[in-house]
């Protein structure tokens, strides 16, 4: 029996470094500190035993070797003329590197689970940047925090007691009591049942709220209506008072601003108003990312090609225009030809048309479990858990960039090495 | 391998070569004194020979060098190549992607490059980009100026305890050397706040700027460290500053050098030689810090000169960057480390007919004419912060001819005029000068003059070949010559591989990280481990065992020995 | 009748424990169904009937479910398959599609919740 400490749990952007994991006979026994969700992550479920093949679609599969995998993935890749390499956020850096790598010689478009989670921030961080910290700094200085469209009791479990509601710190030796804590969301989730104060907006009226603050801020509440999405002006003048009253104010948002309809706006508007608010006092503000490595990703194509992500390569440099060369537009529009899912599970979280298009085309799937992306595929090649069976970087959604350990040996092949053959292999097809 | 590079005109300053035609042998990746005859050989052809470029001060990697380029996608779409058999793709231009960072460096001739700042709890990302970074050798120093370790073992005046910390921290962070950002000041930006001169007490830690500032010196020539403590002064950005850096350049008389090297190097001169008390009566006062460096033997300086057009600004100096966002109305990224230090990204861009950024540009080229000694003055843009790094031979083009300089002038605001000495110098740098301010100078202030920055026995291999003749060129009046020659080389060799032919990259290797392992005594790092203990159980938002930049994240690294128990000191 | 309604999708904490697990019936039991307050649920049924909700761009049967922290009007359904069924693929230019904020129609149904595989099938 060995007992690991510090062990970190690949599920959410928390990435809990704190993890202690108790293995007997290369089989995880027991977890500790975990959420239920980090549990059940680590401890794992039953695999797809071996690489599996079919070339139609409502067939069944049949398993194969993973060399004949690998060559039929290679085939499927090089002779494509728009693929498209997708997911790559529940896979380690190390990882992310060899997609990339692979883009490059496919021509490909690249773009991680970002797309349907905070891509839309960084679309943001374009216009307006973004005023940041990492979570020790709120968990020894906020005095007040508000989750904004983020659902952490949900999303994050371990988020207020590690960093933000509950963690007690240099300057808040009270943790909870030494904070206020503000939901704004459009219905009163678990997390804002736990809040100081909760205040509920018509759904995709976000923007208008916050250009309302915004407009109080600046000292004009005169030209703010009477109610806006819902709320009453004097409760958002009230809480211009509260905002500017704090020490250091830390806001967390989530897909409730990306994902609604002024999409990225809602961000822009939001980091304007918390730049704004650092004329009055010190603000931060930070995404909470969902997928542990979903951040990592963002950060490896960044250094590696100038953009975070939705990277396409058909002219040989990165190319970058989300609209235009993300995953779900690529599919909608049917430009892409064959897909490769890695780390990430296209068929379960995009919407019904781009799955549609995932099932006309050949798709290959790299993978530790079976999900609706494999419905969907041609090729699935199985690969080890990374986190748990496979050590290398992630980075937390605050960029902080972390090791994480191996708990077990691996009874699968690697990501990276299922990639380092399949790009050998595209390279000899392609004769270069 | 061997190789043989005969008739070249070297210009060698350590070893006291002005041009001469000096044949230069190279076996295993260093200069030897000769090579069999079977040896590969470059006829130089008379053209200038330099060692490979050593750049001591450029924000190449880590946390927001990536903030900048997820900020500013207008940046990358600039630069852009395509990849090749050879090399991966590049983008961008003030903030490139790593494999440009590398293949440019190599392509001006360069061959070692620090990065300026990490926080020791971002390091392991500073890593993660070196490691990608092809062909040249890098490191990073690392930030103790706001460290809440720092502050605690000054305000005890446990210079043990600080000393193990810095020792403790460079491991922590594979780190080269210690780095001091507006100290005091990232403590402070914790709640919007500024430190405003070296004698402002950091609440809650009870210590100053000045105190911080001889501490680390101390500890740093307690330690050995072969780089002395690399300085962001205070009240960077304002005007007035110079004042706070001539007294923070005297604090380095308070200390004893343990090398033959400076004890204080201020970093970015150009951006705290400001004179006046608003932007208004804004103006240079680089005559005054130049004055003081060259009358003085214990401090060194690099330039941090502007360049016209687009700039990233990126430090650890949070404030600053707030103020900057603030007054260029500019997207403002921001990233507050716990514990350590904090850190501001802001785009701007140098306009000829702005009066400050004129006196600006006007200033980096007036430390740089007006110090003495070019050992004492560096050759940086701050990359990206003054400009990038590309553009060194532009600045080298301006330094050597005066000619171009006041062409330049007509085209830039007047106030260079009234406010700055720049129209009437006519110091004009030779090659000599030059090769001290981008290699043997750099590699003497970082402490590498052992193998970089010079071309004798023993050296590390990295070499320049420029595609001019210094014996018929008049650099004055054929400035664009120059420029020309030092942004393209014909030839750069690293650790004696040929990776820069005619310009073009022909091999990228992987280069080496330095980094320094100073060793205290047993007993200091287990007292300060204490503190440190504890810190992480409370204040810290990861665990001690997960802190430190693991083995894989430095695959080829170079560790210099150093610390009290080396019997360095 | 058919109740008219603004449906939103997201996470929640079962969704997160069973997503490893997604040919389970314990995942379909995490993301397969619908919640309204308490007020709405009267309008199509009871909790845990099954009701079919169509949108402009799709239709699925999922479980009625209870949530007195929903506004009127507004429907909840965890992210996944059943969820993505309905949602709105135009990204308006940005990438993103359109996740929350879908005009949606609820009507009590006989019909069964497709497992994920008959669901993904529907698709081929
Ligand atoms: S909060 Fe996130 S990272 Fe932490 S244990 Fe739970 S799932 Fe894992
Ligand atoms: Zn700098």
């Amino acid at each position: 029996m060995t007992v690991i400490t510090d062990a970190l749990c690949p599920f959410c952007g928390c990435t809990c470094d704190d993890i202690t994991v108790v293995v007997e006979d290369n089989k995880i026994m027991e977890v500790k500190n975990a959420c239920k969700i980090g549990v059940a992550k680590i401890k794992g479920h039953h695999r797809i035993k071996a690489p599996m093949m079919r070339t139609d679609k409502k067939g069944e599969f049949k398993e194969v070797s993973y060399d004949e995998a690998i060559e039929a993935a290679s085939k499927i890749l090089a002779g494509s003329t728009r693929p498209l390499l997708y997911g790559w956020a529940s896979a380690l850096c190390e990882v992310h590197k060899k997609g990339i790598l692979l883009a490059e010689e496919l021509g490909a478009i690249i773009d991680n689970t970002a797309t349907v989670c905070h891509a839309p921030s960084t679309l943001a961080v374009h216009e307006k940047g973004l005023p940041s910290a990492t979570l020790g700094q709120v968990k020894n200085r906020a005095d007040l925090v508000v989750f904004w469209g983020s659902n952490p009791v949900h999303a994050h479990p371990r988020h207020m007691g590690r960093y933000s509601v509950f963690a007690k710190g240099f300057f808040n030796e009270k943790g909870r009591r030494g904070r206020k804590v503000i939901v704004v969301d459009v219905r009163k989730t678990d997390t804002a049942a736990m809040a100081d104060e909760y205040i509920q907006l018509q759904q995709g009226s976000d923007y208008l709220v916050i250009s309302a603050l915004r407009a109080i801020l600046a000292g004009q509440a005169a030209v703010v209506p009477d109610v806006v999405g819902g709320v009453p002006k004097e409760q958002l003048v009230k809480l211009v008072d509260t905002l500017k009253a704090a020490k250091f104010g830390a806001v967390f948002f989530g897909m409730g601003l990306t994902q609604s309809i002024s999409r990225y706006k809602n961000i822009d508007n939001a980091i304007s108003l918390i730049t704004e608010l650092n004329a009055f006092t010190k603000y931060v503000i930070t995404p909470m990312r969902g997928h542990y490595n979903v951040t990592g990703f963002g950060n490896v194509c960044a250094w590696e090609t100038g953009y975070g992500t939705a990277v396409d390569f058909a002219r040989g440099a990165p190319y970058y225009n989300p609209g235009e060369t993300a995953a779900n537009d690529v599919l909608l529009r049917k430009e892409t030809d064959a897909a490769m899912i890695i780390a990430g599970d296209a068929g379960a979280h995009f919407p019904a048309d781009s799955v549609r298009q995932l099932a006309r085309i050949p798709v290959i799937q790299i993978d530790p479990y079976w999900n609706p992306t494999t419905e969907v595929a041609n090729v699935v090649i199985p690969v080890a858990i990374c986190g748990v069976e496979v050590e290398g970087t992630a980075y937390r959604m605050d960029g902080v960039s972390l090791r994480y350990r191996k708990m077990i040996e691996p009874t699968h092949p690697t990501d990276v090495e299922i990639l380092e053959k399949i790009t050998e292999r595209v390279r000899k097809i392609r004769g270069d | 391998m061997e190789l043989l590079i005969k008739n070249g005109a070297v210009y060698d300053p350590k070893n006291g070569i002005k041009g001469d035609k000096t044949d230069i042998s190279i076996k295993d990746g260093k200069i030897v004194k000769s090579v069999s005859s079977s040896a590969k050989i470059i006829d130089a052809g008379g053209r200038l020979v330099m060692a490979g470029g050593v750049d001591g001060h450029s924000h190449i990697a880590g946390a927001k060098v990536n903030v900048g380029r997820l900020m500013r996608p207008e940046d990358t779409r600039i630069g852009i190549k395509p990849r090749t058999k050879i090399t991966r793709p590049q983008t961008g231009y003030t903030v490139p992607n790593v494999y440009a960072m590398g293949y440019r460096y190599a392509q001006m001739g360069y061959t070692t490059v620090f990065e300026a700042a990490q926080a020791i709890m971002k390091a392991r990302h500073t890593h993660e980009e070196l490691e990608e970074i092809p062909i040249i050798d890098k490191g990073a120093l690392t930030l103790f100026g706001s460290n809440w370790p720092t502050m605690d073992f000054v305000r005890e005046k446990d210079m043990d305890k600080l000393a193990a910390y810095v020792a403790w921290g460079l491991l922590a962070s594979r780190g080269y050397g210690v780095k001091v950002v507006n100290p005091g000041g990232g403590e402070m930006w914790g709640y919007g706040k500024n430190v405003t001169g070296l004698d402002d007490v950091v609440p809650s830690f009870d210590v100053t700027p000045r105190e911080i500032i001889v501490s680390l010196m101390k500890a740093n020539e307690m330690l050995g460290l072969p780089h002395s403590v690399h300085l962001h002064c205070n009240n960077l950005g304002k005007p007035g500053n110079y004042k706070t850096t001539l007294a923070s350049m005297e604090l380095a008389n308070q200390v004893k050098a343990s090398k033959d090297r400076q004890v204080l190097h201020v970093t970015h001169a150009t951006f705290n030689a400001w004179g006046g008390t608003n932007w208004g009566d804004f103006e240079s006062k680089a005559d005054e810090i130049a004055n003081y460096v060259n009358n003085c033997d214990n401090v060194t300086i690099d330039m941090g000169q502007l360049i016209w057009g687009s700039a990233t600004t990126m430090t650890a100096d949070g404030p600053v960057q707030y103020a900057n966002a603030k007054l260029l109305h500019a997207k403002w990224g921001n990233g507050d480390v716990e514990l350590e230090d904090a850190s501001g990204v802001v785009p701007i861009f140098y306009v000829k007919q702005i009066s400050v950024h004129a006196i600006m540009w006007a200033i980096g080229l007036e430390l740089a004419l007006l110090t003495k000694d070019p050992y004492k003055v560096l050759l940086t843009t701050d990359h990206p912060n003054g400009g990038p790094f590309v553009n060194y031979p532009e600045v080298i083009a301006l330094l050597m001819s005066n000619k171009k300089r006041q062409e330049e002038i007509k085209t830039v605001h007047e106030a260079v005029h009234k406010r700055t000495k720049i129209p009437g110098i006519d110091r004009e740098l030779d090659f000599n000068d030059i090769a001290i301010m981008t290699r043997t100078g750099s590699a003497k202030v970082l402490g590498l003059l052992d193998t970089k920055g010079h071309l004798g026995v023993g050296a590390d291999a990295d070499i320049a070949i420029y595609d001019i003749k210094p014996d018929q060129i008049d650099p004055s009046v054929e400035h664009a010559k120059v420029k020309s020659a030092f942004q393209s080389a014909a030839y750069t060799i690293k650790g004696g591989e040929v990776v820069v032919k005619d310009g073009q990259i022909t091999a990228t290797p992987v280069g080496r990280t330095y980094w320094v392992d100073a060793s205290v005594p047993q007993e200091h790092t287990d007292i300060m481990m204490k503190d440190i203990r504890h810190k992480f159980k409370n204040y810290y938002s990861i665990g001690l065992a997960n802190y430190m930049v693991q083995d894989a994240y430095v695959t080829h690294p170079k560790v210099v020995k150093a610390g009290i128990s080396a019997g360095v000191n | 009748m058919t109740l008219k309604v603004n449906l939103i999708t997201g996470r929640t904490i079962d969704q997160g424990v069973t997503i490893e697990n997604k040919t389970s019936s314990d995942y379909q039991n995490a993301t397969a169904y619908c919640e309204l307050n308490s007020n709405d649920v009267g309008k199509v049924g009871k909790p845990g009937n099954n009701i079919k909700i169509k949108t402009e761009h799709g239709e699925v049967v999922v479980k009625l479910k209870e949530n007195n922290g929903n506004p009127d009007g507004l429907a909840f359904i965890p992210m996944g398959p059943w969820a993505n069924a309905l949602v709105d693929p135009d990204t308006k230019g940005c990438g993103m599609p359109g996740f929350k904020g879908i005009p949606a129609q609820i009507d009590a149904t006989n019909e069964k919740i497709l497992l994920m595989k008959e669901l993904i099938a529907r698709y081929k």
